[in-house]
Order: structure tokens, then C-alpha cells, then sequence
């Protein structure tokens, strides 16, 4: 029974790359429909993560100012500290609240120019220093961030609250605008082509209505006669791929390596080749197997009924 | 014991045409039955009906103990796996050498490869044919595609062997030679149902006659009763 079913796998695998050479013309139709839309497929899942991307970083360089008072202590600012990391909203770790305490800005200032140091050289002392201490704080949702500001802004000590300006936030609406819109096209695309080769299957497999006429009367079961046209679907699916898959994992690094990882200065961080090519690859190679098998499926069952 | 039984068969076409009027058949292992009459007169739908090809409006059909009629049509395979069926037009795979349409019947059932070689190079011998396995329908004569189609439909070794005009587009001396095939096939054991329109040719084979008209038996003839008249 075992071997009776690894010679139909066997035999379904031949027969399948036999009929695609057979029917070439409509095979090649098939397979330059899937190649066409999965490199549409490629270039969008491309643009949308690399989109995604730069909001992600964006918004995790968004961070929210509190100043302090300028006589405060030194206790009072591990304390604020304290208090700010339990609010909501606030993200974890040690990298989201960090202190910029007077004496590095001080110091930061005096290295940048000659008349800071002039003026700041004899701030030693933290009440000769006249800067405010300042907190940076990275939030979780920044469309929440008002409410964290306000939350902030009414802790004791704190004396001015800055946070992101008005077009970071567009600027990050817009990009949730583009990475959606992307989304859309690529599912929207990927129902286009299963409809496209599940018609050029169709009329691949009615240019063989007489090859399951056939086999029908010879005594196959209707089993008999799907599986070797969803093999035929799975390959077309499996060789449409191809080709993009290629362009993707050598495009895609190739234009990587020849930008740095960046575009537009450093505006524009790309995602890393690695792992993201492999992922779109396996991707691209479900889509063109699944829709390459349902094609066939149901272009097949059509026959199957009198 | 019979074979095939029908008992009061009526077939009505969804277009009102009565094809069949309550018939009844009997049809014995390892005869040869010729089913003849004018064209419409019901012989193509009869045995249409045997491979389950049509569905009779009512009554029982039995092949080899099946009751054809009520077989769903997911599970038609079951019956036509008992029976090989022989068309006027041949229907083989013009894509596929002569070896590999008569394969093609075998590899269906995941048979091993030298099974199906055996098998196929046997009715290839049995109807002449070993020599041109490897060519194409095309590069054959009409009635050695024929003969091609009959090594399909028997390589399974079925039971029943149903013909539809199987020498309807064939001269005469090739009709005869499929007609020595069939008749060697019979002699194997098959049993042979062939509808035809060349009484010529029924006048020869001396077998059992069935003469239809409008959808019933008009008149039956055992071996050797038939005679051709010449008009």
C-alpha cells in the first residue's frame, strides 16, 4: 500500500512536468502570470516594510523633554525619575528614561564653542549652574503622548515639559497612510492573480477536457484525476516564483550594499537583507503554490461535475 | 449467469424525448451482443447507461452485480473500472506514443512499471500492435488507432467490453479486422456489447442480435438467426 502510493507521487511528479512541457504555450502563460504578479507582490512587501521600518524608527527616536528645577536636588531628580517610570505609556528599560543632568550639559556646551566655555567655565558648583537638569523619556504609543506629557508636567519638580512637534506626528500619519495602502495593494493583488491563474488554468486544463474525459472513463476516481493538476498548479506555482525570488534576494542586497543601508542621507534607514529577503522569499513561494494548487482545484473540479 | 440485467429501464431527456421505454435485457458472461437499429432509435443511450455515461429515468440496471443507476457520481470510477469502453472516434491522446495511452489505464492505479509493461506489451500483441509502440495516433491508420483503443479498454482486464460503433469510420476489410480482434477478445473471455448501424458486418458474425426502435425491443435474434438483407 505504501509503495503503491509512492509510486502515485512518484508518477503524479513526472506526469506534471511532462504535461507542463506538452501544454508549453498555456504553461508559460501560467507561469509569467504568477512571475508578474509576485515581482508586483516583491516590490510592495519591499516598499511597505522598508516604510514600516522608518515609522518604527521614527517613533522610537520620538521622546518626550522634562526640564527641571533649577535648585532641585539631587534626590529629587532619582525620585522624579522613580515616578515617571510608573506611569503608562512609559516603555521599559534602562534606554527609555535617561538623565541629562546640568553638569554634562554643561560640559557638552563648553566642548562645542569657545564662548560656552568662556561663560560656563566657573559653573563648578551644581547651584552656580543655572542649565536644568532634563529627563528624556521614550514612550510606548506615541499618540498617547499628550496624556504622558500632562501627566508629567504635573509631577513635582518639573518645571517645562517638550514634547514631539506637530509634524512628527503627520509625518508618522502619513506613513501609517503608505504602509496601509501598501497592505491593501498586496492582498488586493495576490486575490487579482489567484483569479488570473485560476482562469489560465482553466483554459489549460479545458484544452484537456479530453484528457479527463479519458481518464474518467478509463475508471480514475475523481481523486485520481485532481491530484496530478494540483501537482501541475503547485509546480507552476513553485516555477512563477522563481524569478522573482532571484530579484528579491539579489536586488534587494545588491541595492542595499550599493546605498549603505541608507537613503536620502541618513533620513531613510533600509531594513537589513537579512533575514528580510529570506522571509519575502518564502512568502513569494507560498502565494505561487497556493494559488497556483487552488487554481488548478478549482478550475479541475469544474470538469468533475455532470 | 447474467451479467448485465435490465428490468423496465425508461429514459426521458431533460428535453422530453423518451429514449428508452421500459426495457428489459439480459445479457449472459462471455457473450457477444449486437445492438442495432436506426439512428435515434435508443441503441446509443442503452448503453450509454451501462458505463453510467446517462442515468435511467427509472428502472434497474445491474452490471455485475452494481446497480448502475443509483451509483453517485463521485463513484462512478467503481464501474467503469469493470468495463472498457470502445468509441467511433477512437479518443485517444494524440500527445502520447501508442505504449503510453494504453499506460495511461494502468498507471492511474499506481500499478509498479513492470507490471504495466507486461501488461501493456500483451494487449499490444493481442491486437497486433507490438511493433509500433512507439508511435504517435497520428503516424496510425484509422483501425489500428482503433485497435489502439481496444488495448486500453481491455488492458485491465474487464469484465464487459461496450462498443459504440466501432467501425463507423471504417472501409470494410478494416472493419473485418477489428472484428477478428473483438471476436478474439470474446473468445478470452470478455463479454462484448457493440452497437452498430452495419448489418453487413452483423450478418458476418453470426452472434446474438438485439434490434431496437423507438426505445424498445423490436426483435431479438439468437447466434446465427441474424441474416443481411441486401437492399
Amino acid at each position: 500500500m505504501f509503495m503503491k502510493l509512492i509510486r502515485i507521487l512518484f508518477r503524479n511528479i513526472r506526469d506534471s512536468f511532462k504535461s507542463i512541457i506538452r501544454n508549453f504555450s498555456l504553461s508559460l502563460a501560467s507561469i509569467s502570470c504568477i512571475t508578474i504578479t509576485l515581482i508586483v507582490v516583491a516590490l510592495s512587501i519591499t516598499l511597505s516594510a522598508n516604510v514600516n521600518n522608518m515609522t518604527k524608527k521614527i517613533e522610537e527616536d520620538v521622546t518626550i523633554v522634562a526640564f527641571l528645577d533649577v535648585d532641585i536636588t539631587e534626590e529629587r531628580i532619582q525620585e522624579i525619575g522613580e515616578e515617571i517610570r510608573k506611569l503608562p505609556n512609559i516603555q521599559e528599560g534602562k534606554e527609555a528614561i535617561v538623565l541629562d543632568d546640568k553638569e554634562s550639559i554643561r560640559k557638552e556646551m563648553m566642548e562645542s564653542s569657545d564662548t560656552y566655555k568662556e561663560i560656563m567655565q566657573n559653573w563648578e558648583d551644581r547651584k552656580d549652574n543655572p542649565l536644568k537638569d532634563a529627563y528624556h523619556i521614550k514612550v510606548v504609543d506615541i499618540n498617547e503622548m499628550n496624556k504622558t506629557s500632562d501627566a508629567i508636567r504635573k509631577i513635582e519638580g518639573v518645571s517645562v515639559v517638550k514634547d514631539s512637534e506637530e509634524m512628527v506626528d503627520q509625518l508618522i500619519t502619513v506613513f501609517d497612510g503608505i504602509t496601509k495602502g501598501t497592505y491593501a495593494i498586496v492582498i488586493a493583488l495576490i486575490l487579482v492573480t489567484a483569479f488570473l491563474i485560476a482562469n489560465t488554468i482553466k483554459i489549460t486544463i479545458f484544452s484537456r477536457k479530453r484528457e479527463i474525459d479519458i481518464m474518467r472513463l478509463v475508471g480514475a476516481s475523481n481523486m485520481n484525476i485532481k491530484i496530478p493538476f494540483v501537482f501541475e498548479g503547485l509546480l507552476l506555482g513553485v516555477l512563477g516564483a522563481v524569478l522573482p525570488i532571484v530579484m528579491i534576494t539579489y536586488g534587494y542586497s545588491a541595492l542595499y550594499t550599493k546605498f549603505d543601508g541608507q537613503l536620502f542621507g541618513k533620513f531613510v534607514t533600509l531594513v537589513k537583507p537579512e533575514p528580510f529577503i529570506f522571509i519575502v522569499s518564502g512568502i513569494l513561494l507560498l502565494i505561487g503554490v497556493v494559488v497556483g494548487m487552488f487554481g488548478s482545484w478549482r478550475a479541475v473540479k469544474k470538469h468533475l461535475k455532470i | 449467469m447474467d451479467l448485465i440485467t435490465m428490468r423496465h429501464v425508461h429514459k426521458v431527456y431533460k428535453n422530453g424525448v423518451t429514449a428508452i421505454h421500459d426495457l428489459d435485457l439480459s445479457i449472459k458472461k462471455g457473450e457477444f451482443v449486437f445492438i442495432i437499429g436506426a439512428t435515434g432509435c435508443g441503441k446509443s443511450t442503452l448503453i450509454k447507461m451501462l458505463y453510467r455515461e446517462e442515468r435511467p429515468t427509472d428502472g434497474q440496471i445491474l452490471v455485475g452485480g452494481i446497480d448502475v443507476a443509483k451509483i453517485k457520481n463521485r463513484k462512478i470510477y467503481k464501474i467503469r473500472r469493470k468495463l472498457g469502453v470502445v468509441f467511433q472516434d477512437f479518443k485517444l491522446l494524440p500527445k502520447l506514443t501508442v505504449y503510453e495511452n494504453v499506460a495511461f489505464a494502468l498507471e492511474i492505479f499506481g500499478l509498479p512499471k513492470a507490471e504495466i509493461y507486461n501488461k501493456v506489451v500483451k494487449v499490444l500483441e493481442l491486437v497486433g500492435l507490438k511493433n509500433k509502440a512507439k508511435q504517435y495516433p497520428t503516424q496510425l491508420s484509422g483501425g489500428e488507432q482503433q485497435r489502439v483503443a481496444i488495448a486500453r479498454a481491455i488492458v485491465n482486464g474487464p469484465k464487459i467490453l461496450i462498443c459504440d460503433e466501432p467501425t463507423g469510420n471504417l472501409d470494410e476489410k478494416t472493419s473485418m479486422e477489428i472484428m477478428n480482434v473483438l471476436e478474439a477478445i470474446n473468445k478470452l473471455g470478455t463479454t462484448i456489447i457493440m452497437v452498430t448501424h452495419d448489418t453487413e458486418i452483423v450478418g458476418k458474425m453470426k452472434k446474438r442480435v438485439i434490434e431496437l426502435d423507438s426505445g424498445r425491443i423490436l426483435k431479438e435474434y439468437q447466434e446465427g438467426e441474424y441474416v443481411h438483407e441486401v437492399n
